[in-house]
């Protein structure tokens, strides 16, 4: 399965640049004269705008590979959530810079009477520490923490909404938003879940018992890491995707923009004995399952695939039980 | 006017007036044009050379500001597209029926209107969005349109029927908003001085966009005629300070927006962080 669809892979990879389209379109419309005569207010809404559909559509990657099985869609959350907050940065500097001109006191007066603003702050301090943490080694040093930390991503798109909501003059549209959060939130469950979704179906039972019923034979596995290696190196060199990384989601509903198993379960992870001591078994079935796998593998592993790809596979089910 | 709910802007208006002496039918279309109208840019009257100012010496907004960035959500929520959506709609032939508590109510066309002796009044726009401009409005003050109706001694407000032409205004095709808009004075502010029909901008017939052919303009209010009141601080938007279009930064905003010494008694004795 996972050499077949090798070749589009690469595809959504490349795709998730596109959010930098709303960017090139503001530079675009401001160097052309097509902004308003507001041009800040222009800049504000369409920076907000971008910056919350980024984080709804990285909130929607992990939903996305376990009810539809879209199993590309895990790589894309990282790089969506790191530039939703780019947005956030840039509709926080129009606003302190452009718009109040970091004029200490009229902030001031703007978060202490606008509570639109106050919530607005108050998600992109949740998501600071987020983005913040999005390394590798910050992945690696919080071990099982990060996962947690990282579950915040959901107070701070609740905090966007709720924030959307405040500054409209017409509560439709952030609504709406609300609504798609509520779905998204929802599709955390783990009672709604499709009854075959890919590789999902480990999670929920003991890591004992995975090692009971590889999927596929050795031989096989085999041969699906030495695919995925080429692979590993292409995400290597093009960091900023950050398409490595996201591959954890697909074992877990709670997704938006964590880490990889092996960030926790790598040589340096909460629980490193363990996972090397996994049952070859345990990580045939995980290799079945590429979305566990493949992308999460390259970037953070650079050894050769076959034993760090035992490592830290043999870890991801134990993340289930956090 | 009376406690309008801050959370409140453009729907709710219908609640605003309860007893009413006067209906405007099909008129006074830009009631939600906070902003201003949109013509062809090109044909810009102010050319570089209006220096003019308010009378607190700020300089007026050109044409082409005022024409480009509206507020009229009967065409569309999209500030930039109020001009061309707006560009062919039918300003004439445009009655206004003043009715209710009035002892001569009746229909004026909009001939009858022109009749009144138009005056250039360069009044400040202040939208509860944060921004404001300078705008040279045509008109004649609705005083002298209410007096020729007269109001009988029961009648305390006024309440606007704006257009409802959900074929040629888009906006008004989305449901979400109860058309057609409506909206409320006291009496006593609708016979203020300063509140003016606007017939015309920069010397020129009222563009579409800026809410032709008529449009009501009382310019201690924000576009919603709540009052403006910096002290007020508004759940969305920051009233202290606003964004003059044109200039960068922020200018803080004056009370009742500037024209506190003419209106300021309309409101003495209300606790108007309340009744704003
Ligand atoms: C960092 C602190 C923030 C500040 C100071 C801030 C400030 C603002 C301001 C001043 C506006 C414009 C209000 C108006 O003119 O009507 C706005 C709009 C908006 N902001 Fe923020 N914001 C912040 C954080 C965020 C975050 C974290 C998000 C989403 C992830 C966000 C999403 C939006 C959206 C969607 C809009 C409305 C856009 C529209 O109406 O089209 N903001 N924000």
């Amino acid at each position: 399965m996972a050499d077949q669809q090798q070749p589009w892979r690469a595809w959504p990879r490349l795709a998730v640049h596109l959010a930098l389209l709303p960017l090139a379109l503001l530079i675009f419309d401001a160097a052309t004269g097509r902004l308003s005569v507001n041009p800040i207010q222009d800049m504000t809404l369409r920076t907000g705008k971008a910056a919350l559909a980024l984080l709804m559509l990285s909130l929607a990657c992990t939903p996305l590979n376990r009810l539809l099985g879209w199993k590309w869609a895990v790589a894309l959350r990282k790089p969506l959530g790191l530039y939703s907050f780019l947005y956030v940065c840039l509709h926080l500097l129009v606003f302190a810079v452009a718009d109040y001109r970091l004029d200490p006191a009229l902030i001031g007066q703007a978060i202490a009477e606008k509570r639109y603003v106050l919530a607005g702050l108050a998600s992109f301090a949740l998501l600071l520490p987020l983005a913040l943490t999005s390394t590798r080694g910050a992945m690696r040093r919080l071990g099982r923490w990060w996962r947690r930390l990282h579950r915040l991503v959901y107070a701070a798109a609740a905090l966007a909404v709720l924030h959307y909501l405040w500054l409209s003059k017409v509560w439709r549209e952030p609504a709406l938003w609300g609504v798609a959060l509520v779905i998204l939130l929802l599709a955390r469950l783990p009672i709604v879940r499709p009854p075959r979704a890919h590789g999902d179906r480990h999670r929920f039972l003991l890591p004992g018992a995975q090692a009971q019923h590889p999927q596929i034979s050795p031989e096989r596995h085999l041969q699906q890491s030495k695919i995925r290696n080429p692979q590993s190196k292409m995400a290597s060199a093009a960091p900023s995707s950050g398409s490595a990384r996201p591959a954890r989601a697909q074992g877990h509903p709670d997704a938006g923009g964590e880490p990889p198993q092996q960030a926790q379960h790598g040589e340096h992870g909460p629980r490193p004995v363990d996972q090397r001591r996994r049952p070859q078994g345990a990580r045939q079935q995980q290799g079945d399952d590429p979305a566990h796998d493949e992308q999460a593998l390259p970037e953070l592993r650079p050894e050769p695939p076959g034993p760090a790809l035992s490592h830290q596979i043999a870890g991801a089910p134990g993340d289930d039980q956090e | 006017m009376r406690g309008i709910p801050s959370s409140e802007i453009t729907p709710e208006h219908v609640y605003l007036s309860r007893r009413r002496f006067m209906a405007a039918t099909g008129a006074l279309g830009a009631m939600l044009a906070l902003g201003a109208c949109g013509a062809s840019p090109d044909t810009s009257p102010t050319a570089p050379a209006d220096t003019r100012t308010d009378e607190l010496g700020d300089r007026l907004n050109s044409f082409e500001q005022i024409t480009t960035y509206n507020n009229y959500y009967e065409f569309t929520t999209d500030k930039q597209r109020v001009a061309r959506l707006a560009r062919d709609f039918r300003v004439s032939p445009w009655e206004v029926a003043v009715g209710g508590l009035a002892r001569r109510p009746r229909v004026f066309g909009l001939e009858d209107l022109l009749r009144f002796e138009q005056e250039e009044r360069i009044y400040r726009l202040r939208c509860v969005e944060g921004w404001s401009m300078v705008i040279p409005w045509l008109g004649f003050p609705l005083r002298r349109l209410l007096a020729e109706v007269e109001p009988l001694a029961a009648a305390r407000y006024v309440r606007f029927e704006t257009v409802l032409r959900p074929e040629e205004m888009p906006g008004q095709r989305d449901r979400f908003y109860p058309w057609p808009y409506v909206e409320g004075l006291r009496l006593d502010e609708a016979m203020h001085d300063l509140t003016l029909l606007a017939t015309g901008l920069y010397g020129r017939s009222l563009t579409p966009q800026n809410g032709a052919p008529l449009r009501l303009v009382g310019p201690w209010k924000y576009g919603f005629y709540a009052n403006v009141n910096p002290d007020v601080p508004h759940p969305r938007w920051s009233q202290a300070t606003e964004r003059r279009i044109g200039e960068g930064g922020r200018r803080p905003t004056l009370p009742f927006n500037g024209y506190a010494e003419e209106v300021a008694a309309l409101y003495a004795g209300l606790d108007l962080r309340v009744n704003f």
